[in-house]
């Protein structure tokens, strides 16, 4: 089946004499050579320039706080188990009372752990999240001196009252449609059935315990 | 002229060709970058300075702060000598090239050239040969099997296209009459460039002037992809930068011999027309033979950054069982056409 018309039949003739002398190849290659000396380059100068991001970029996540400031995240696990990589862990606690301000359910996460070495940034964890709580946003992840440092907590992740993070690219009328009916796809696709169904020979471990006392 | 103002001359001189040949071959570092970037759609080195034009400054302190390493298993002497002769030898050949006409100040000659050896042909070619010493010492005192297969690429590789060259030389000798660079400079007045005499001759000598001074497609002595760095694998510090730079030097003075013996040398058509004072007109040679060489150092790397490098036996093919027998019937053929044009005398 022909894809495209760029292929060409290899020929292993005999080389005439003009090809054999190779100087007219020579010269065609030296004026396609020539021919980029002009040419516009694509080079980006880095510190000054920078490479405008998507708006969809998917970098460092962000959890977010409601409209009066409340945490969203409900410790639900329902990230940590969409995560491929394994890499979000949480711990929940009881919402006391007195701390309406802080979040906005009457459980929260005590403690949330992304493991950035872990993290491949698909976006499994935004789409599995009922609360509308974790995104990945256009940052870009901050290098680290050891590994420890990049198992990032609650006071990286979440954003500060002070300066919200935009979500307006992400969250565009779209996607909010889209995220809507999703939940139910998501339960069908995603449940914990397929998981724990695995291939017994290969065992790996779920994340169930983690969860468990949530 | 007196004894001691022709020492100031013949020092000045001296010394204008040593600079001269040193910042060109420095910016031909330059330039080798600059070019290789923009034929493959890059920007090359813009930091240091505007559009990078000091990078060779920097390029030389990286050189002098390195480490300087001398292997243990290595013969040291040798291991000293071989960047020393590479960069002796790439300086002396400057010597015998015409920069220019001569001249006059105070009804006085000054001939812009260092000295007009009769036998200015045969010192080039003895001095060049000479430059596959530096490599081949260096490769062998190395102790380093790449850098004595580099060393040893670079002997046969030199001594094969010496051959070559010497004959197409020989067609030009023939035709000029002179064994003086001056005297073949200023014969090619005009339009009687040499290369309208000896067209295969001078192709010839261009494909071996890029194989003298190692440069792609024939640079198998360094040849990173199979040989590390071939010569040069143990070499670090400014021993390196020797080697790297007596390359750069090597092709100035490639240049300016191809310019010489083919292209005019300081010759331009027509200027006689407009300038008529002697001064002014050796100056304007400067300018002319320097546009050439520029031109042919932007031919070597411009060929550098178009043609993969040739493979050993298809290079030692092109040598022996092409280039010298074209020169051969080059000899042959200007033989014929001199004898019967009458042009024997």
């Amino acid at each position: 089946m022909q894809l495209t018309n760029r292929s060409k039949v290899v020929s292993k003739k005999e080389m005439t004499f003009v090809e054999r002398m190779y100087l007219p190849a020579i010269f065609s290659g030296m004026m396609i050579t020539f021919s980029h000396f002009f040419r516009k380059k694509p080079t980006i100068k880095y510190p000054e320039q920078t490479r405008e991001f998507s708006g969809v970029f998917r970098g460092q996540h962000v959890l977010k706080r409601d409209e009066n400031g409340a945490e969203r995240c409900t410790a639900c696990g329902l990230c940590a188990v969409a995560c491929p990589a394994e890499a979000i862990t949480m711990t929940a606690a009881e919402r006391e009372p007195g701390e309406e301000h802080l979040y906005r359910e009457e459980k929260y996460a005590a403690k949330y752990e992304i493991n950035m070495l872990r993290c491949i940034f698909c976006g499994d964890c935004e789409e599995a999240c009922p609360k509308e709580a974790i995104f990945l946003t256009d940052r870009k992840v901050d290098t680290m001196y050891n590994r420890g440092a990049l198992v990032f907590g609650k006071d990286i992740l979440v954003e500060s009252l002070e300066n919200p993070i935009d979500l307006s690219k992400r969250q565009t009328p779209e996607v909010k449609e889209f995220k809507k009916q999703k939940g139910y796809q998501h339960n069908e696709t995603h449940d914990l059935n397929t998981r724990t169904e695995m291939d017994p020979k290969n065992p790996r471990p779920v994340q169930k315990k983690k969860l468990g006392n949530s | 002229m007196t004894l001691q103002s022709l020492l100031i001359y013949k020092g000045i001189m001296v010394l204008a060709v040593f600079a001269i040949t040193l910042l060109v071959a420095t910016y031909s570092t330059y330039a080798e970058r600059k070019i290789a970037a923009f034929l493959q759609d890059r920007i090359g080195p813009d930091r240091a300075g505007p559009f990078g034009i000091l990078q060779p400054l920097a390029d030389a302190v990286k050189m002098f702060m390195k480490e300087e390493m001398i292997p243990s298993v290595s013969n040291k002497a040798l291991f000293i000598l071989g960047p020393s002769i590479a960069m002796l030898t790439a300086c002396l050949t400057g010597v015998v090239i015409p920069w220019g006409k001569s001249l006059w100040i105070g009804g006085t000659e000054y001939p812009l050239q260092i000295t007009d050896l009769n036998i200015g042909i045969l010192y080039l070619f003895g001095v060049i040969s000479l430059g596959v010493y530096g490599i081949m010492i260096g490769g062998w005192a190395s102790n380093n099997k790449y850098s004595l297969l580099g060393g040893i690429r670079a002997s046969s590789q030199m001594i094969s296209y010496e051959v070559a060259m010497g004959l197409s030389i020989i067609a030009l000798v023939m035709t000029t009459g002179s064994l003086s660079l001056r005297e073949i400079a200023a014969q090619q007045s005009g339009w009687h460039w040499n290369v309208v005499y000896q067209p295969l001759g001078c192709l010839i000598f261009i494909i071996c002037a890029f194989a003298e001074t190692n440069r792609a497609p024939f640079d198998l002595p360094e040849c990173e992809t199979e040989l590390v760095g071939g010569y040069h694998t143990e070499y670090s510090s400014m021993k390196l930068g020797f080697f790297l730079f007596a390359e750069y030097i090597n092709m100035f003075i490639s240049s300016a011999v191809i310019s010489t013996f083919y292209f005019g040398g300081y010759n331009m058509p027509f200027i006689g027309r407009w300038v008529h004072d002697p001064n002014w007109l050796a100056v304007l040679g400067i300018v002319f033979l320097f546009v050439k060489i520029s031109f042919f150092i932007f031919f070597f790397m411009w060929v550098r950054w178009t043609l993969p490098r040739f493979r050993y036996d298809q290079l030692m093919n092109l040598g022996w069982k092409i280039l010298i027998p074209l020169s051969i019937l080059n000899i042959v053929i200007t033989g014929f056409v001199m004898y019967f044009t009458g042009s024997l005398n």
